[in-house]
C-alpha cells in the first residue's frame, strides 16, 4: 500500500454496536408465507392452481374415508348401506383382518403366538436400535430369534435350543483357536456349529414327542402381513453382517477371497430377484437329494438374504471408499491388527456414511418381501390377490385392499426411513 | 501478528546413547518401476532427534513409512528395536506398538473423543484396564495441555489442537521412537509454535525422533543431525551447525538457499 492514504483511510473501531431485533415484517408466519407462497405473480399462481387441486382431492378421498363402512360382511351388503353414497367398503378390512395379518391357513386359536412374537420384536430390537440402552439388554436380542421362531412355528423346543447350542459351541470353539488363527477360529467354529446341530438332529428327533407345548405349525399355513414382517425381519438383520463380510472380503488383499465376493456380487446383482425366488421354489428342489424337506420359507430368506447382501456390500463399499486413506495408516500405526482395526476405526465409520444406502436397500427389501406372492406363498398381496378378492364376498374390493397394504408398508417403511434419520443426526461428531 | 518466540530447547538435556535404536542397512523401495528410496544406510541411536528435509518427492515420507512397515521396503534390511521388520504380521505389529507415528493430517479418529483417541490402542493392543488407560492418557493430555477438551471430538479442535492430540494418542502406547511426518505442513502459522513446542519438550525427555519438516528453525535447535534427501538417496548428514552453515554438497546449498532464502 502507498503511504498517500495512509492518514484519511486510518480508521480504529472503539465501542462495539449492540445486536437489534429485525423488523417485524421480516420475522415469522407473515415473512414465511410472503417468501415462500406470494413472493411474485408466478409464484402466487401456482400456489393458487396447488390449493385447487388439493381442493378437488379432497372432495374427492375425504368422503369416500369418512363415509366408509366397517362392519358389513360382504362386498353386496356394503353396497346395500351406501345406497349409491360416495363410500369405502373397509368391512373388507375388518371381516378379513385375522387373514390378512396371519394368513387363511395359520390356526386362529394359536394367533397370539405370531403376535407375543411381534411384540417382544421391539423389545429384541431396542437395544440394537437405540445403542444408549444398557448392553445387557442384548442378551435378550441375541435370544429373541430361537424364543420367535418356537413361538410362530411351535413344536418341540429342544429345535431351537439345539440351534443356539450349535452357534455356542462355534463361539467357544472360536474363542479357543482364535489365538493361533483366525482362519482356524472361523472355520473350526463352522464345523463346530454344524457337527453340533448334525449330531444333535439325531438325537432331537429320538427323543421330542409328539405331544409339545406348543402345537407345531407348518412352514406353509404362514401368510398374511406376518410372512412379510418374518421375512423383511430375518432377512435385513441377516443381509447387514453378511453385505459387511462380502464388502471387506472384495477390498481384500488375498485373491480367493477377493474375487468369490466380486463373483458372487456381480452375480446376483445382475439378477433379478424374481428368478432368484423361482429358483428357491422350484429349481432347488432338483438339487436336494430326493426325500429331503428343505422348508420353502428358509429357501426364500436364504435367497432374498443373499441378493440383500450384494447390494448391501456395495453401499457398503462405496462408505469404505469415502474414507480418507489416513484413517487406516493411524489404525495400523498405533498396532490394531486387521479386526481391531475394521471393527474399531473402519466399519463403524465408513457404515455411518452408509446409513442412507443400507436403509434403501432394506425399505426396498421389505417391500420386495411381497414377490414372493408370485411363488404362490400368501403373504399380505398374496392374500389379498388370492384368497380375498377372489371369494364370493368381497370380489372386486381392489381400492380398499390394496390401500390398506400400502399404508402398512407406509407405516414400516417411514418408521425405518424415521429412523435412520435420528441416527445419522445422533452420530454427527464431524462438525462439518 | 506478534513475531513467535525464537524457539529455545534445552539442549544439555538431550544426551544420546550410544544403543542403536534403528538399524536400516542397503534399503531399497520401488513403486512398481518407480526407484524411490536407493541404498537408505542410516543408524539412529537412543535419544536421538534426526530431522529429515528435502525436496518434495524426495522420498523422507517414504522412508519412516517403511520404518513402521506402512509402506514395504523390496530389499535391504529395517531393525527396529532388535526387531527385524519382515512380511511376518506379529512383527510388524510389535514394532507398530514400539513406534508412534504422527501424520501431516493428524488423522485422528472423528468417531471418537479425544479421550477414546487416546485410550484406544492402549486398551485394545496393549490390554490395559480401561481405567488405568483413561489415566494414562489424562497424563499425555496435560502434558500436550489440552486436558479440558478430553471429552470433545477431533471435529471441534483446531488444527494444532489436533495435532497435539495426535501427538498423546501416540504417547498412550508408551513409544520408544517417535516418528513425525511433516506434523506442522498442515497448519496455520500461528498453530504450528504450539505443536513445535510441544515436540520439543519431548525432545528434552530424551525421546528418541525421526522428523520430516520444514522447521528449519526447529532443525537447528532441537536436532543432532539432519539428513538431507533428494530423489531418494540420503545425498548429506551433518550436525545443524555444520548442515546450515556450510553444507558441502551443491544440491544442499541449492535447497537450503532456496528455503532459507527470503
Amino acid at each position: 500500500m502507498s503511504d498517500t492514504h495512509a492518514q484519511t483511510v486510518a480508521f480504529v473501531r472503539e465501542t462495539q454496536i449492540p445486536p437489534a431485533p429485525p423488523p417485524t415484517m421480516e420475522t415469522g408466519a407473515i415473512k414465511w408465507v410472503r417468501e415462500n407462497l406470494f413472493s411474485g405473480w408466478a409464484n402466487t399462481l401456482l400456489t393458487l392452481v396447488s390449493i385447487y387441486f388439493i381442493y378437488q382431492l379432497a372432495t374427492f378421498v375425504l368422503p369416500w374415508v369418512l363415509n366408509g363402512v366397517w362392519n358389513t360382511s360382504s362386498l353386496s351388503e356394503c353396497r346395500d348401506v351406501l345406497q349409491g353414497v360416495t363410500g369405502g367398503c373397509f368391512s373388507v378390512l375388518t371381516d378379513r383382518w385375522n387373514q390378512l395379518l396371519f394368513g387363511f391357513q395359520y390356526p386362529s386359536e394359536f394367533y397370539w403366538r405370531p403376535s407375543l412374537a411381534f411384540v417382544l420384536l421391539f423389545l429384541a430390537a431396542a437395544p440394537v436400535l437405540f445403542f444408549d440402552l444398557p448392553r445387557k439388554l442384548l442378551i435378550f436380542t441375541g435370544l429373541y430369534p430361537f424364543i420367535a421362531y418356537w413361538l410362530i412355528w411351535g413344536g418341540t423346543i429342544l429345535a431351537p435350543i439345539l440351534a443356539l447350542l450349535g452357534f455356542v459351541v462355534g463361539y467357544f470353539v472360536f474363542q479357543r483357536f482364535v489365538k493361533e488363527s483366525f482362519a482356524m477360529g472361523f472355520f473350526g467354529a463352522i464345523v463346530a456349529a454344524f457337527l453340533t446341530w448334525w449330531l444333535g438332529g439325531y438325537v432331537v428327533d429320538a427323543v421330542a414327542s409328539e405331544d409339545t407345548l406348543l402345537t407345531a405349525v407348518p412352514s406353509r399355513d404362514m401368510g398374511g402381513f406376518m410372512l412379510n414382517m418374518i421375512l423383511g425381519t430375518v432377512c435385513v438383520s441377516l443381509s447387514l453382517p453378511f453385505g459387511i463380510l462380502l464388502a471387506l472380503g472384495r477390498q481384500s488383499d488375498m485373491p480367493i477371497i477377493k474375487w468369490i465376493c466380486v463373483v458372487f456380487i456381480e452375480f446376483i446383482r445382475g439378477v433379478p430377484l424374481i428368478t432368484l425366488l423361482f429358483v428357491a421354489n422350484v429349481v432347488l428342489a432338483y438339487f436336494l437329494p430326493p426325500g429331503t424337506t428343505f422348508d420353502l420359507i428358509l429357501r426364500v430368506i436364504i435367497m432374498i438374504t443373499m441378493f440383500a447382501s450384494a447390494y448391501i456390500a456395495e453401499v457398503i463399499r462405496g462408505g469404505l471408499a469415502a474414507l480418507p486413506k489416513g484413517q487406516y495408516e493411524a489404525a495400523d500405526s498405533l498396532g490394531l491388527d486387521y479386526p481391531q482395526a475394521m471393527r474399531l476405526i473402519i466399519l463403524p465409520q465408513a457404515l455411518k456414511i452408509s446409513i442412507p444406502g443400507i436403509v434403501n436397500v432394506a425399505v426396498g427389501l421389505f417391500k420386495d418381501t411381497t414377490l414372493v406372492s408370485v411363488i404362490s406363498m400368501f403373504d399380505l398381496v398374496g392374500m389379498i390377490r388370492g384368497p380375498i378378492l377372489a371369494s364370493t364376498d368381497w370380489n372386486g374390493v381392489y381400492w380398499e385392499l390394496f390401500s390398506f397394504a400400502a399404508l402398512l408398508f407406509f407405516i414400516v417403511c417411514y418408521g425405518i426411513s424415521q429412523y435412520s434419520q435420528w441416527l445419522e443426526r445422533r452420530l454427527a461428531t464431524d462438525h462439518r | 501478528m506478534a513475531m513467535t518466540d525464537p524457539i529455545s530447547a534445552d539442549r544439555t538435556a538431550m544426551k544420546v546413547s550410544d544403543e542403536v535404536a534403528i538399524e536400516i542397512t542397503k534399503m531399497n523401495k520401488w513403486y512398481g518401476q518407480f526407484h524411490v528410496l536407493r541404498d537408505i544406510d542410516l543408524t539412529v541411536y537412543r535419544g536421538e532427534r534426526i530431522v529429515i528435509c528435502g525436496p518434495s518427492g524426495s522420498g523422507k515420507s517414504t522412508l519412516i513409512r517403511c520404518i513402521n512397515a506402512l509402506e514395504e521396503h523390496q530389499a535391504g534390511s529395517i531393525v527396529v528395536d532388535g526387531t527385524t521388520l519382515s512380511s511376518d504380521l506379529k512383527n510388524i505389529d510389535k514394532i507398530r506398538s514400539e513406534v508412534g507415528m504422527c501424520f501431516q493430517h493428524f488423522n485422528l479418529f472423528p468417531h471418537l473423543t479425544i479421550l477414546e483417541n487416546c485410550t484406544l490402542a492402549p486398551i485394545w493392543v496393549r490390554k490395559t484396564p480401561r481405567k488405568e488407560a483413561e489415566d494414562t492418557a489424562m497424563h499425555f493430555l496435560e502434558k500436550v495441555k489440552i486436558p479440558d477438551q478430553a471429552n470433545k471430538y477431533p471435529g471441534q479442535l483446531s488444527g494444532g489442537q489436533q495435532q497435539r492430540v495426535a501427538i498423546a494418542r501416540s504417547l498412550c502406547m508408551r513409544p520408544r521412537i517417535m516418528l513425525f511426518d511433516e506434523p506442522t505442513s498442515a497448519l496455520d502459522p500461528e498453530m504450528i509454535k504450539e505443536v513445535l513446542d510441544t515436540m520439543i519438550e519431548l525432545a528434552e525427555e530424551g525421546m528418541t525422533m525421526l522428523c520430516v519438516t520444514h522447521e528449519m528453525g526447529f532443525a537447528r535447535q532441537v536436532a543432532n543431525r539432519v539428513i538431507f534427501m533428494d530423489a531418494g538417496q540420503i545425498v548429506e548428514q551433518n550436525e545443524p551447525e555444520e548442515f546450515f552453515n556450510n553444507p558441502k554438497s551443491d544440491r544442499t546449498q541449492l535447497f537450503l538457499s532456496q528455503i532459507l532464502g527470503h
